[in-house]
C-alpha cells in the first residue's frame, strides 16, 4: 500500500488573539496570572449571567473567512453544545452548528505532489471552556481543581474536507494555516495552549478514526504517523479498523483508544436563546486583507532574489519574514543574500535547538553580524560560535554582546597571510604529521585535507578554507 | 443613601424566602419605597436560591440589573419571595421551602409561579415586587390574589441577573395593587441593557390613560370555550361590557393555534430548562458534590437530591424533545407551532387594538388540588400564547366568583404595553368609581 491510501481530514481549533473574552469583557492575557483571576458571573456561567458578543472576535474570524476564500452566511447562529464536564461551568458551550459563519472555502498548500487545494468545510466561532488541573499523587489521592481563567477565550474552528494524503500533508496544511491567520493578526501560535486539532484518518476502504486533542504541530504529524502504521498492520494482520475515537498521547506518541462512553454524547444542541442570530456578510467588503504568506513569498523573491526553498520557509512564519525584512532594511540590495542563508539554514536550526523564540534575537544584533561574515572579517565557522555565544548569552539575561565585541574577545577575526599565528600553526601541523605529508606526496590527495584540519583545529576555524588551502601549497612547495 | 427602613412583616402566608429588617435606601421615584423581589432575581449579597434546595445558601456576587435599577430608583428591597422551584408551576406549592398561601382564602394557593411577590402585595405587607413571567408566572398569581400584574413586550426588561428557566419566553415584569403602581415601578425597571442581548432600547415613560374610545378589542373564542370555567367567563364578558361602556367596540376572533400553543410551550419551557439548570452540579454552589466519589456519580447524587419532582420531570422532558432523532419531531416542531401562534397574533392584531379574555380558566385552586402535573400544565392554556408571541399582556382584577377573584387578561401588539396598560386603567378606575 502506498502514501496516497492514506484519507486525512482536519478540525483545527484556534485561540483568536482578541484582548478580551468572547461574551464578557475579562481579558484573555491570563498565562501569568494565577488561576481563577480572569472571571466574573459571565465566564464562570453564575446564574443569572448573559453572554454579549464581542464584535472583534467575529471580526477575526471574518478575516479567516475571507482569507480562506470561504462564503460567509448571510445569517449564522450560535448554539448550545450540552454536556457535563467540571470544565464547563455552564454544562454548555456557545458555539455554531448548524449555521457557522462561513462555508466552503480553500487553503493552498505546498503538498507532496506540487501545489494542492485544500477544500474547507466550514469555519465557526465558539467560547473555550475553562481547565482542569490535575493534583496529588497516587499515595495521598488525586484530585482536580479548576481553573475558570481560560473560560470563554475566543476559539475559531476551521474543518476541512479530507484531503489530505499523508500525517505530513496535515502538517503542511496546519503550517500554512498557522502563517495566514498570523498574518492575518488573529492569532498567536507561541501561546501555549492556543492550538488543538482533532484529526480523522483512514486508510482508502478502511473505517475512520478521530484522533481527539491533538495540541502541538509536531504532535499531529506524530500522532498520524503512529495512526497510519496501526491500521496497516491491523489491515495486513486481516484486521479491520474500527470506527472509533482515539486520544493522542503526547509524551509516549502513541494513540489509545477513547472509552466508548464517551462516543456515546448527544450534545442535544439548540439555538443559544440569549444571542440573536448574527447578520454579518455584509461587512465582508469592508474587511481589508493584509499581505499573506503566498504574496509575502514572491515578494521576497522578486526584491530579495530569495530563492523559492528560502523565500518559503522566511515567509511560512510571520515572526521569521518580519526579522529577516528588519535584518535587511539597513542595506536592502547587499545584505538578503546572506540573511536568507543565514536565518532559514542556520538560525532557524540554532532556535529550535534551545527552544528559543525569535522574539529574543534583536534584528539589529543579527545585521551586524551578517556585516561581520560579508566582509569577510570572520568565517563561517566563526559566524556560527559567535550566534551560539549571544544565543547562550539572551537566554540567560536580557542584553547580549554584540557580534564585534564577542569577535575581539574570543579574537575570532578571520587569520590573513600575514599572520604570523597561522604560518605557525601550518609550520607545527606539517611537523606533527609527517605521516600524511608522506601519503600526500605519495600521491594521496586527501591527505592534505586531513592537514588542513590540523591547522583549522588550531586556529579554532579563524582561517578562510581557501586561504589556508593557499598558504599550505606555498609552505609545503617551499619545503619541497 | 437618604434613609433606612425597617421591614418586619407578619408573613403568615410564607410569602417571603428571605427579609431584610433594616433596608437603606436612596432617592428617586421609588424613594424609601419597600419593593420585594422574587426570588430568582439575583441581589448581591442577598441569598437568591429559586426556591430550589440546590441553590440554598447561594448568595450572588451582583445584582440583577433591575435590582440595579430599583436601588437608583431609591427603592428598599425588603426581601426575596417565594415561588414554585425555578419557576415551574402554577401554584407556588413546587417551592423546596413550602408553599405560598392565598392571603384570601388559605385554604387556597395564591398562584404561581410568582405566587410569593401577589400574596406578599394582597397582605399589604408591600405596595410592589417584581414577578417573573415564563407562561404566566405574574398573571396568574395576579389574577388568583386580586392584584394587577404586567408581562412586558419580550426584550423590554433585562433579565440580566434573571436566572434562566425559559430564556426565549420569559420577562421580568412589575406587580402592585393597582394599574398607576405597576406603570411606575414599569418605568423603572423598562429600558435598554447591554448586557441582554435580547433587550431592546424602549424605554417606559408612560402615564396611565383612561381615553379608550374607539379602540377596538378582539374577543378570542378559544378564551370563553372549553375548560374555562362559565362563572369566570360570565365575569370577564361583564367586565368587556364596562370597556364598551367607556367607547370601545369587540370583534370576535379566533386562535386556532392554541390548539397546540400549550404543548409548543411545554416544549420548548423544558427543552431550555434542561439546558440552563445543567449548571447546577454542586462544584460552584449549592451543596457541595462529594469529592470522594467520580465526577458523575457526584453530579447525579447532587442533581437527584438538590431537584424538586416537577423540575426533575421537566429536566427530563427537556432533555429527550432536544435529543438527537427527538430534536425534529419536538423542538423544532415546537419553533413552528410557535411561529403560527405569532402568525395569528399578527393577523388578529391586523385588525383589533387590543385581545381581552380571561387570565385563568377558573379561581384559585385548592392547596393540593392540581397534584396531578397535566391538569396543573392544562391551566396555563389562556397565558403561554403571550409568552409565546412575545405580546405585553396584563392582568387586572375584574369581579369575583364564590368571594375569589377573577383577572382580567389583555394583550396587545409587541411593544404596544402602553397601550395594554391604558385598557387595564381604563377599567379600573372605571369600576372603582
Ligand atoms: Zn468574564
Amino acid at each position: 500500500m502506498t502514501e496516497a491510501h492514506v484519507i486525512v481530514g482536519l478540525e483545527v481549533h484556534c485561540q483568536l488573539d482578541t484582548k478580551s473574552k468572547l461574551f464578557c469583557g475579562c481579558s484573555t492575557d491570563y498565562r501569568n496570572d494565577g488561576p481563577n483571576t480572569h472571571v466574573c458571573e459571565v465566564c464562570l456561567g453564575l446564574p443569572g449571567s448573559m453572554p454579549v458578543l464581542n464584535k472583534r472576535a467575529i471580526e477575526f474570524a471574518m478575516r479567516v473567512a475571507k482569507a480562506l476564500s470561504c462564503e460567509v452566511l448571510y445569517e449564522s447562529e450560535f448554539s448550545r453544545k450540552n454536556y457535563f464536564y467540571p470544565d464547563l461551568d455552564k454544562a454548555y458551550q456557545i458555539t455554531q452548528y448548524d449555521k457557522p459563519l462561513a462555508e466552503k472555502g480553500i487553503l493552498e498548500i505546498d503538498g507532496d505532489d506540487g501545489e494542492k487545494k485544500v477544500r474547507i468545510t466550514r469555519i465557526h466561532v465558539e467560547e473555550d471552556p475553562g481547565r482542569l488541573v490535575h493534583m496529588g499523587n497516587a499515595e495521598r489521592g488525586r484530585y482536580s481543581l479548576v481553573d475558570y481563567n481560560r473560560a470563554g477565550i475566543p476559539l475559531i474552528e476551521i474543518v476541512t474536507e479530507p484531503d489530505m494524503r499523508s500525517p505530513k500533508e496535515a502538517r503542511k496544511f496546519l503550517n500554512k494555516l498557522r502563517a495566514t491567520l498570523e498574518y492575518l493578526g488573529v492569532f498567536d501560535s507561541e501561546k501555549e495552549g492556543s492550538l488543538r486539532v482533532d484529526a480523522n484518518i483512514s486508510i482508502k476502504g478502511s473505517e475512520r478514526v478521530e484522533i481527539k486533542n491533538i495540541t502541538s504541530y509536531k504532535g499531529v504529524e506524530k500522532a498520524l504517523t503512529f495512526e497510519v502504521t496501526r491500521q496497516r498492520n491491523l489491515l495486513r494482520r486481516g484486521q479491520v479498523v474500527e470506527r472509533e475515537t482515539r486520544h493522542y498521547l503526547e509524551a509516549r506518541g502513541v494513540t489509545q483508544s477513547a472509552r466508548s462512553k464517551e462516543m456515546e454524547h448527544d450534545y442535544r444542541y439548540f439555538p443559544e436563546p440569549d444571542l440573536r442570530p448574527l447578520q454579518v456578510r455584509s461587512w465582508v467588503d469592508s474587511i481589508v486583507l493584509p499581505e499573506l504568506p503566498d504574496a509575502r513569498r514572491e515578494r521576497f523573491m522578486v526584491q530579495y532574489g530569495c530563492s523559492v526553498n528560502h523565500a518559503r520557509t522566511l515567509t511560512g512564519e510571520l515572526r521569521l519574514a518580519n526579522f529577516f525584512e528588519k535584518v535587511v532594511e539597513p542595506d536592502p540590495a547587499g545584505l538578503p543574500a546572506l540573511a536568507a542563508t543565514w536565518i532559514a539554514d542556520i538560525l532557524i536550526g540554532e532556535l529550535n535547538y534551545r527552544s528559543m523564540s525569535l522574539d529574543l534575537l534583536e534584528p539589529a544584533t543579527f545585521t551586524e553580524l551578517i556585516r561581520l561574515l560579508k566582509n569577510g572579517i570572520i568565517t563561517d565557522k566563526s559566524g556560527v560560535e559567535v550566534l551560539r555565544v549571544m544565543l547562550d548569552q539572551r537566554l540567560k539575561s536580557e542584553t547580549t554582546e554584540t557580534p564585534e565585541v564577542i569577535v575581539t574577545r574570543l579574537r575570532l577575526a578571520k587569520t590573513t597571510g600575514d599572520d604570523a599565528a597561522l604560518r605557525t600553526a601550518i609550520r607545527e601541523a606539517i611537523a606533527e604529521n609527517q605521516k600524511a605529508l608522506e601519503d600526500y606526496r605519495n600521491g594521496k590527495a586527501g591527505a592534505l585535507n586531513f592537514i588542513v584540519g590540523q591547522v583549522m583545529k588550531k586556529t579554532r576555524g579563524r582561517s578562510d578554507p581557501a586561504e589556508l588551502n593557499r598558504l599550505l601549497q606555498e609552505e609545503l612547495s617551499k619545503g619541497a | 443613601m437618604t434613609g433606612t427602613l425597617s421591614f418586619e412583616p407578619d408573613d403568615r402566608f410564607n410569602a417571603f424566602l428571605t427579609t431584610c429588617r433594616k433596608v437603606s435606601h436612596g432617592s428617586g421615584r421609588l424613594a424609601g419605597i419597600p419593593v420585594a423581589v422574587k426570588d430568582n432575581i439575583s441581589t448581591q449579597g442577598i441569598e437568591t436560591t429559586c426556591a430550589s434546595k440546590i441553590l440554598k445558601g447561594y448568595i450572588p456576587p451582583y445584582d440583577a440589573h433591575v435590582v440595579r435599577l430599583l436601588k437608583e430608583a431609591g427603592a428598599a428591597i425588603v426581601g426575596k419571595t417565594n415561588m414554585d422551584e425555578f419557576g415551574m408551576g402554577t401554584t407556588t406549592e413546587n417551592s423546596a421551602f413550602g408553599p405560598t398561601l392565598n392571603p384570601l382564602d388559605t385554604s387556597r394557593v395564591p398562584g404561581g409561579s410568582s405566587g410569593g411577590s401577589a400574596a406578599a402585595i394582597a397582605a399589604g405587607m408591600v405596595p410592589m415586587a417584581l414577578g417573573t413571567d415564563t407562561g404566566g408566572s405574574i398573571r396568574c398569581p395576579a389574577a388568583f390574589c386580586g392584584i394587577v400584574g404586567l408581562k412586558p413586550s419580550y426584550g423590554r426588561v433585562s433579565r440580566y441577573g434573571l436566572i434562566a428557566y425559559a430564556n426565549s419566553l420569559e420577562q421580568i415584569g412589575p406587580m402592585a395593587k393597582t394599574v398607576t403602581d405597576v406603570s411606575t415601578l414599569y418605568s423603572v425597571i423598562a429600558g435598554h441593557d447591554p448586557r441582554d442581548s435580547t433587550s431592546y432600547d424602549r424605554s417606559y415613560n408612560h402615564i396611565p390613560s383612561v381615553e379608550i374610545k374607539g379602540l377596538k378589542i378582539g374577543i378570542p373564542q378559544e378564551y370563553f370555550g372549553k375548560g374555562v370555567d362559565p362563572a369566570v367567563g360570565n365575569v370577564v364578558q361583564k367586565a368587556i361590557g364596562t370597556l364598551e361602556q367607556l367607547g370601545a367596540t369587540t370583534i370576535p376572533c379566533t386562535i386556532p393555534s392554541m390548539e397546540y400553543a400549550l404543548a409548543a410551550y411545554y416544549v420548548i419551557c423544558t427543552s431550555e430548562a434542561s439546558s440552563n439548570l445543567a449548571r447546577f452540579d454542586g462544584v460552584r454552589y449549592g451543596p457541595a458534590a462529594d469529592v470522594k466519589k467520580s465526577w458523575h456519580d457526584a453530579y447525579r447524587d447532587v442533581r437527584r437530591a438538590g431537584f424538586g419532582e416537577e423540575v426533575r420531570r421537566r429536566i427530563m422532558l427537556g432533555t429527550f424533545a432536544l435529543s438527537s432523532g427527538y430534536y425534529g419531531k419536538y423542538y423544532a416542531k415546537a419553533q413552528v407551532a410557535r411561529e403560527n401562534v405569532r402568525a395569528d397574533f399578527s393577523r388578529i392584531f391586523s385588525k383589533v387594538d387590543v385581545i381581552a379574555g380571561p387570565t385563568m380558566p377558573t379561581t384559585a385552586f385548592r392547596l393540593k388540588e392540581k397534584s396531578d402535573p397535566l391538569s396543573m400544565y392544562l391551566s396555563d392554556i389562556l397565558t403561554v400564547p403571550a409568552n409565546l408571541a412575545g405580546i405585553p399582556s396584563i392582568s387586572v382584577p375584574c369581579g369575583k366568583v364564590a368571594g375569589m377573584p377573577v383577572g382580567l387578561q389583555i394583550m396587545g401588539r409587541h411593544f404596544d404595553d402602553e397601550r395594554v396598560i391604558d385598557v387595564a386603567y381604563a377599567y379600573e378606575q372605571a369600576v372603582r368609581a
